[in-house]
């Protein structure tokens, strides 16, 4: 089974996040990336199915040069190759514009299977997945939290609200968002990351695909929200944080 | 401006975010001096479209299919597209679930159109909407506007408007108008099975007056006590944000949610947890909310009441300290 997987960089959970003048978008310039969280459990279901079924997994993200950090890390976790879709502006891009310049960048790998995480951590757009699928033709199902292959179709645990769960099927080739939590996520190994050195990141430039330019939605300004509560905030020591916050609790709100 | 609702029922029973977003539809066809109308899909609905016709609604649209008996994004996507196509609304508004997720996006590509989703709010200024959607897990937000033609698809998160402020009919009811697609068995891929729920629910978190909630800033199960142990001094349950969860540190029916429960107790306690939206709309409904986080520009801070930043491994136990000396006392 030959299965593409979207990898996205993204500022470091614990980022200090800045906006830069005008609010296009954040400095980046002093804060750490790393790989998108949901799209770690995307990669290891990947990984997975490989394992069991045999085939390719093919790294795919989109980004700055940067980007191809978190395709050497995918490597290093066991992907075959990468394919790094170059742009130092592809924040400007919206949800339909990633999904056409990342369809056009991956439609002749012809791949059986493509595997997104739910959302990323910055954006959270949460369409690729849907959109690609859309765009390359192919059915899909979003929020997986099972899958299982059997003759070219697949068997899918879709995660519904309130605690149900649905069980679909979908014939292959197909485009899956994967639920975050579906497995636990391997790390990469020191034979992995030596391995990794070896195998091939193939960098195409999104200006190159001939991506019409045709937004859909324009992002105006990103700001800092401002508040809908007013948060009293305790400070001092713990005991005395304890103490007033207990007081607080009892006599002002009552909840004690 | 022409605004089309699409609402959401499963197995003739409404998911209820339908009603926020007709509030928020109700809200922008006002201001707009625009007009209204609500969509009903599936099979067998006729008495929801009839419920529906009883709110402030232009009309009530019905769409009834035997394929659309059971959801499949390629089957709603496709009877979609062929009413909005008909309908010709300026704007489609649709309630941010799971199921809006898995097929609006693909609607709105078909039609060449993107989609905003998951939006908070929005702003009606100078003949222009303005959509307000969260970034970076909550940390900031973003004002987004549509370029190009109409239709526009925008989605709206649970838990940004209120149900109960959705307006009933002024005059009675709206007219209800039944509308024909076609749809072919081939059409649609997915095959749908059967529904389940896992986990019984064990504990009934919405019942609970007090919760004590934990994030990843608890770092390890065997911290848990510590939470288990507040919990138990204020009288309270523990529940979890999702990635405790999925760690299998605490069962699924303790997740609170998008994804698990949404409570609105008297009093929740957030330790640990950054606040990020999928957690937000399960509990920003509680009366009180105290948080301690390390972060202080953490999103829970938000919506909390009483904040405290600092390390949560400092600050418990001195709580529990405190509470048991009055308990003592």
């Amino acid at each position: 089974m030959k299965i593409g997987v979207c990898v996205k960089q993204v500022p470091a959970k614990d980022a200090p996040l800045a906006i830069i003048e005008g609010g296009a978008w954040i400095r980046e310039s002093d804060i750490g990336f790393e790989t998108n969280e949901p799209d770690g459990f995307a990669l290891e279901e990947a990984l997975r199915l490989k394992e069991k079924h045999g085939g390719e997994v093919v790294a795919v993200s989109m980004g700055p040069e940067r980007a191809k950090q978190t395709i050497k890390e995918a490597l290093a976790k066991g992907a075959d190759r990468g394919i790094h879709v170059a742009d130092a502006e592809f924040y400007k891009l919206d949800p339909l514009g990633s999904a056409r310049s990342l369809a056009a960048a991956i439609k002749n790998e012809n791949f059986d299977l493509i595997l997104t995480g739910l959302q990323s951590d910055d954006q959270g757009f949460g369409q690729t997945g849907v959109l690609l699928a859309e765009l390359l033709g192919r059915p899909h199902a979003t929020i997986i939290m099972q899958i299982d292959v059997t003759d070219g179709r697949m068997k899918l645990k879709r995660e519904l609200e309130a605690g149900w769960f649905q069980w679909v099927e979908l014939p292959l080739p197909a485009v899956l968002s994967i639920q975050s939590g579906i497995n636990k996520p391997r790390y990469a190994t020191l034979k992995g990351i030596m391995a990794a050195k070896k195998k091939e990141i193939a960098t195409v430039e999104r200006a190159s695909l001939g991506v019409a330019d045709a937004p859909t939605q324009r992002v105006e300004r990103i700001y800092v929200p401002q508040k809908t509560k007013k948060t009293e905030f305790i400070a001092g020591q713990p005991k005395e944080i304890a103490a007033k916050l207990i007081e607080k609790l009892r006599h002002e709100a009552r909840v004690l | 401006m022409k605004i089309l609702l699409i609402t959401e029922q499963r197995e003739g029973n409404w998911n209820k975010v339908s009603f926020e977003t007709l509030a928020a539809a109700q809200q922008i066809a006002q201001q707009t001096k625009g007009t209204l109308a609500g969509l009903v899909i599936g099979k067998g609905v006729a008495a929801l479209a009839a419920e529906l016709s009883a709110y402030q609604l232009d009309e009530v649209l019905l769409v009834e299919h035997d394929l659309l008996e059971k959801y499949t994004p390629d089957g709603f996507s496709l009877a979609l597209r062929q009413v909005i196509e008909s309908a010709k609304p300026d704007l489609v508004l649709l309630p941010h679930t799971y199921q809006v997720r898995d097929f609006a996006p693909k609607l709105a590509a078909s039609m060449n159109k993107g989609m905003i989703g998951d939006c908070i709010a929005y702003r009606y200024e100078n003949g222009k909407l303005v959509f307000v959607r969260q970034m970076f897990q909550g940390r900031t937000a973003a004002d987004v506007v549509f370029a190009g033609e109409a239709p526009w698809v925008a989605s709206f998160q649970a838990g940004a408007f209120r149900a109960d402020l959705a307006a009933k009919h002024a005059s009675g009811k709206a007219p209800v108008k039944s509308l024909s697609v076609n749809l072919n068995p081939e059409q649609i891929r997915t095959k749908p099975l059967e529904l389940f729920r896992e986990a019984k629910q064990a504990v009934d978190l919405t019942q609970a007056p007090i919760l004590i909630s934990v994030g990843r800033g608890i770092k390890a199960p065997e911290n848990l006590a510590l939470a288990e142990k507040l919990a138990k001094l204020m009288g309270g349950e523990i529940c979890a944000s999702r990635p405790i969860c999925d760690e299998g540190w605490l069962p699924m029916d303790r997740q609170i949610g998008s994804s698990g429960q949404t409570v609105a107790p008297k009093l929740y306690f957030a330790l640990g947890i950054s606040g990020a939206i999928q957690h937000v709309v399960g509990m920003k409904g509680s009366r009180t909310i105290a948080a301690i986080n390390k972060d202080q520009n953490a999103p829970i801070f938000e919506v909390a009441d009483y904040g405290v930043v600092g390390d949560l491994f400092e600050i418990v136990p001195a709580l529990i300290e405190e509470l048991e000396k009055s308990k003592a006392g």
